[in-house]
């Protein structure tokens, strides 16, 4: 399964956005990942690997899992949460 | 030697004139008075020692990070503002990452102790942070606290505590990590200065959150001694001082620690024919762990993304002497500050460009801010005639032979032993032969020289086949360097990704570059490569490769042995 989602908080994927979604990701119980067009794929549930995307307001990303349409949208959708930057 | 750019003679100093302000950068309104007193800096990276117990070390290293994480978890408690408690909850979570401790665990295994490992981790997760440049670069910090806890835990040592004098003062410091920020007491600490900082880093953002006044980008603050009088402007960035002339700021030099010379030796042909295979870096933080020839290219923005003014002169020749240091008789090429408005220095801002990438960039920004380019040249003298590394400097963004010869001329009076400058630009590659006359180098950056030839965004995924090096195009445009090279018995020099790809390196060999720079884990794959080619191998893949119409058929031309 895959979720394509652009990022739309003015602060960019920072480090308050990247816990959040690595939360999630670690919560969901299985592999997700996400990956930035010409980069290696990284795990969903690694900070400091999403912080280290640099993605900044329009970077379009892709979330990738196995199965559990539930888990990879709750992680799309904290992704592309125009209002992470107030969180 | 045409100073058509118009280089006005002015040096800047560091001595000013008792009353006048220090200037930084507002990033907290307000105005605040009180005494000054300095936050200590962290303790630094202890001399390697080799490990004896790789599975001891990677406890080490995980048992501090664990201790970093709940340390931090006990400050985001402790923290006034939920902005401050979410930021330090968020780097909690950061030294519990996996990936990190991963990271970490390979660095052990390939020989390097838990501080070190930890350090040149952190250190690759920065240096793509700052290369992303805005947003994501102001968050390179946050990484550099991360390091330095997890390093005085590894150490044994405490972290330096924020001054408590009894009264009411001015907290200032190199940079202030947002844990410290964070536990900040409005009541106690009246404003803060920092020497590093910008207006989008997290202190800045908890300085705003607390009604604080600060000024970040102020390195003349760290000369104030303690308890001197200081009135901060958060708004205008002015910090006032009653203090008399300031001395200038003392050097603290590195310890020399040189890099051992490559295990597989020099880069050369199957024939013997030398290609020197040096590495790209952006500080002498990159060089650990790496067995290198040299340093191709140093890209010195790094070290002064954080900065809104221009960074003293002596923190840039203690910089630059930590990298010529490590480098004892081995070429290091570094190149001037290359900003402009798509990787902005704060401090060399302009205005807002429509077409950041055709304005005012590289060694363009001499025309605006002349004072700057000096400085750092007379830096790199300085660190230079200190150091026994063959030193050679060179400009970014050169496109005719006039600006090759007022760089040139600028390096020439500080005395430095060698000039270059850079092909990116078409227009300078076309008049290649021209520029060798007034400068002793070129290095070729095949990105931008790309992105120029092809008038294409270097970012655009969607014209990725454009910005494929093997475009027959690009290589013409290397080739004629190389020409002009040989013509000339002057060094032409490739750094940029492309010559990262052992294939390629063999055809930029045969068209006769004479070195090639890349990042230093790609150099054993590209040594082995040329190692298996004699030069006439390596000229009849450039043949071939030039010879094609398309990237395709260009790599496949450079993969026939004759």
């Amino acid at each position: 399964m895959i979720r394509t989602v652009t990022i739309r908080s003015a602060a960019g994927l920072h480090a308050r956005a990247a816990a959040t979604v690595a939360a999630a990701a670690a919560g969901a119980g299985i592999p997700i990942t996400v990956r930035r067009t010409g980069r290696p794929a990284v795990p969903a549930d690694c900070p400091l690997a999403l912080l280290t995307l640099a993605a900044t307001p329009g970077t379009e990303l892709t979330v990738e899992a196995d199965g559990d349409d539930a888990a990879l949208d709750r992680v799309a959708a904290l992704l592309a949460d125009p209002d992470a930057d107030r969180g | 030697m045409p100073p058509s750019t118009g280089w006005p003679p002015c040096w800047p100093t560091r001595t000013r004139i008792v009353g006048e302000p220090l200037r930084g950068l507002g990033v907290s309104p307000g105005v605040g008075t009180g005494p000054a007193y300095r936050l200590p800096d962290p303790p630094g990276l202890p001399p390697p020692r080799p490990v004896v117990d790789p599975d001891a070390e990677r406890d080490r290293a995980y048992a501090a990070l664990d201790a970093v994480g709940r340390e931090l978890t006990a400050r985001a408690g402790a923290a006034a503002e939920p902005a401050g408690a979410d930021i330090l909850r968020a780097h909690a979570a950061v030294a519990g990452d996996r990936t990190l401790r991963d990271g970490v665990a390979a660095a052990i295994r390939a020989g390097h102790e838990a501080p070190h490992a930890v350090a040149a981790v952190l250190a690759g997760h920065r240096s793509a942070l700052l290369a992303a440049g805005g947003r994501p670069a102001a968050r390179a910090a946050d990484l550099d606290d991360l390091r330095n806890r997890v390093v005085a835990h590894c150490l044994g040592r405490p972290m330096p505590a924020v001054p408590e004098p009894g009264h009411p003062y001015v907290l200032t410091a190199t940079d202030l990590a947002p844990a410290d920020a964070a536990l900040l007491d409005p009541r106690r600490v009246r404003a803060v200065v920092t020497a590093a900082g910008g207006a989008t880093g997290h202190t800045a953002i908890l300085a705003r959150a607390k009604g604080l006044p600060a000024v970040a980008a102020c390195p003349a603050v760290l000369d104030l001694p303690d308890g001197t009088t200081v009135t901060v402007d958060g708004t205008t960035g002015h910090v006032t001082t009653d203090a008399g002339t300031l001395a200038p700021a003392p050097t603290r030099p590195a310890p020399a620690r040189p890099v051992p010379a490559p295990d597989g030796g020099a880069g050369r042909t199957a024939d013997g024919h030398p290609v020197a295979l040096l590495a790209n870096i952006g500080g002498a933080e990159d060089l650990t762990g790496v067995a290198a020839e040299g340093v191709g290219l140093f890209r010195t923005e790094l070290l002064f993304a954080h900065h809104i003014d221009p960074p003293s002169t002596a923190e840039q020749v203690a910089a630059y002497r930590a990298v010529f240091d490590a480098m004892p008789e081995r070429p290091v090429v570094v190149r001037t500050l290359d900003a402009g408005s798509d990787k902005p220095l704060p401090f060399l801002a302009g205005d807002r460009e429509p077409n950041p990438a055709l304005g005012i960039r590289g060694v363009r920004t001499a025309r605006r801010r002349p004072e700057v380019l000096r400085a750092q040249i007379a830096a790199l003298a300085a660190a230079a005639r200190r150091s026994r590394a063959r030193v050679a400097v060179m400009a970014p963004m050169i496109a005719t032979v006039a600006e090759a010869a007022g760089f040139a001329a600028l390096c020439r009076e500080a005395g430095l032993p060698s000039a270059g400058a850079m092909i990116e630009v078409p227009a300078a590659a076309l008049r290649a032969a021209g520029i060798l006359r007034v400068v002793d180098f070129l290095s070729v950056g095949t990105n931008d020289l790309s992105q120029y030839a092809f008038a294409a965004d270097r970012r655009s995924g969607d014209l990725a086949d454009l910005l494929d090096p093997w475009q027959p195009a690009l290589l013409a445009l290397i080739a004629s360097c190389a020409a002009a090279g040989t013509a000339a018995g002057r060094p032409v020099g490739v750094c940029g990704e492309a010559a990262a790809d052992p294939r390629y390196a063999v055809v930029l060999a045969g068209l006769g570059v004479t070195s090639l720079s890349m990042t230093p884990a790609a150099i054993p794959a590209v040594r082995a490569e040329l190692a298996l080619r004699t030069l006439d191998e390596c000229r009849a893949a450039a043949r071939g490769a030039l010879a094609a119409d398309d990237p395709e058929s260009a790599r496949a031309a450079a993969r026939v042995t004759p």
